[in-house]
């Protein structure tokens, strides 16, 4: 058995692929939507209930993992400061250079600027090379989780989870 | 004497959310607190807290401990800070020491003892070094105090409270070198564990540590692989350049004055040790003596919040301050909340070691 969450930290390939709230490739090609890296049944639910479109389920026990409904999901990242988990991510293939954004939820200072070069991270923290920070999204309701978008190269877009500044 | 229908012991989320309760039927609430300011550790938690809307889900801990206080000031409710509860004794007397100065005797009709936890300790070589402190320490200095703790930080141990604060110490601009355990997997929810891994903190399972390093002050720290008999294996030490290390190695809760009341204790190693039998309305073995939030057994702030309530509409009911209909169902929608809470893999075995606090003082 590979190691996993429990051992590591991160979320293993053959976990992500168990994992009911990851969009499907041909989906993530069409445009902007949710990644949900949610796989422990923790009472928790606040996913489904920020949800615009009903594009995520629970249900009645909160224990369940979120399922994506990826047709209806669309990619507005209502999601993504609300999970406490910070285990939710959007990202959008459908950019036509090559390129993907992935949209993290972030939570240091200084924040980046729109524009800046940043160094992308997998979920171990391993350093996958430069990326540009897309745009910066900060709300009083996300109560300073801040929303950073990053354009990366697309074969990156299910690699990249986190950056750090240069 | 002074007297009070009810004192809360611990103005954290559990004593607070109890005298909230039992004030809004209008029972007369004071809360002593040994601190100099209110909330228990709720100040400290500036992460979001999981669950749903009703458990303050995608809150961050701070704020709920604003909304509980200013909601037990609305209501009136007294509290006492710098208070410390000294003796519990027969017929629901306390010795209450105020401002480190005058011992106060008071008297109440009901108390709700909500004194918390400690953190516990491991020792080993270099353990007293300065450096080596506690997790919630750790925490405390950064987030109440703004002050970083140390510069390269070993946190050991994986539980939820050894991930919380590595996070939050990468927020105060440490770096993390690793976090280790004994165990061969992560204690904590894999969500905060994913959250510092991908800002690349290394997890050593199975992992102990054997030395801290320095002279004056921690330098440097070992740790060790252990096998499946949690025996260390020579040769596998690996050496880490640190000057902080921090023991988040679980928490014991605060029982003394449960013990002092004489109160019917069982061994609970889920709940953190010698935990008070209690009955689904959170009432000991004493009758009059309430118990909730980590001293009846370690879980989270949300569980305390629940438990506080279910004991302050109980002690409101008995009071006379509530009808047994009101109360019935009242109690009967925070015993779901709880039981929502405690589900899932990491919330079942405290949901079921609290059956057990349950049925020991049933039979």
């Amino acid at each position: 058995m590979p190691k996993g969450l429990s051992q590591t930290g991160y979320i293993s390939k053959e976990e992500l692929e168990k994992a009911p709230g990851i969009p499907s490739a041909e989906r993530r090609k069409k445009g902007p939507v949710a990644v949900i890296e949610c796989i422990q049944d923790i009472p928790c639910n606040p996913c489904e209930t920020s949800c615009p479109t009903g594009a995520i389920t629970v249900g009645e026990d909160i224990t369940n993992l979120p399922v994506l409904d990826e047709e209806k999901c669309v990619g507005c990242r209502s999601c993504v400061p609300i999970c406490p988990g910070q285990a939710i991510f959007v990202v959008d293939e459908s950019l036509d250079n090559g390129k993907a954004t992935v949209t993290v939820p972030y939570e240091f200072l200084p924040l980046p600027e729109k524009g800046q070069t940043v160094i992308a991270l997998d979920r171990s923290g391993k350093e996958l090379g430069e990326a540009v920070v897309d745009s910066v999204r900060v709300s009083e309701k996300m109560d300073h989780t801040t929303l950073v978008t990053i354009l990366v190269p697309r074969e990156w877009s299910m690699e990249a989870r986190g950056f750090r500044r240069k | 004497m002074k007297r009070y229908e009810m004192i809360s012991i611990g103005a954290g989320p559990a004593g607070l959310a109890g005298a909230i309760e039992a004030a809004k039927r209008g029972v007369q609430v004071v809360v002593f607190d040994e601190n100099d300011r209110p909330g228990g550790q709720l100040f400290k938690q500036i992460h979001k807290f999981f669950g749903s809307y009703e458990h303050f889900a995608r809150i961050r801990g701070f704020n709920i401990g604003k909304q509980l206080l200013e909601e037990a000031n609305r209501l009136g409710v007294e509290v006492f800070l710098n208070a410390v509860v000294i003796g519990v004794y027969e017929g629901l007397v306390l010795n209450v020491m105020m401002n480190n100065s005058i011992i106060e005797h008071v008297r109440a009709e009901k108390i709700l003892v909500a004194t918390g936890a400690s953190e516990n300790m491991i020792p080993f070589p270099g353990w007293t070094l300065p450096g080596v402190i506690g997790a919630g320490a750790a925490q405390t200095m950064a987030n109440i105090h703004g002050i970083r703790p140390g510069n390269k930080i070993l946190m050991v141990g994986s539980g939820n409270v050894g991930l919380v604060v590595s996070y939050q110490l990468l927020q105060a601009g440490c770096n993390v070198a690793a976090i280790i355990d004994a165990a061969p997997q992560i204690g904590g929810y894999g969500v905060h564990a994913a959250k510092v891994a991908r800002y690349g903190v290394p997890f050593y399972m199975s992992h102990t540590i054997k030395a801290a390093h320095g002279k004056q002050r921690v330098e440097g720290a070992t740790v060790i692989e252990v096998d499946k008999n949690w025996r260390p294996v020579p040769g596998t030490e690996k050496d880490f350049d640190v000057d902080t290390i921090c023991l988040a190695v679980g928490l014991n809760p605060m029982t003394q004055l449960l013990r002092m009341s004489k109160c019917k204790m069982v061994y609970e190693p889920v709940l953190g040790g010698y935990v008070p039998a209690h009955d689904i309305n959170q009432e000991t073995s004493i009758p009059g003596i309430y118990a909730a939030g980590d001293v009846s057994g370690i879980e989270e702030a949300s569980t305390a919040i629940i438990e506080g309530r279910i004991a302050g509409l109980s002690i409101a009911h008995s009071l006379g301050y509530m009808d047994t209909e009101d109360f019935l169902r009242e109690r009967e929608e925070q015993l779901r909340n709880l039981k929502g809470l405690r589900s899932g893999g990491h919330g079942e075995a405290r949901g079921s070691a609290k059956e057990h606090l349950i049925q020991a003082l049933e039979g």
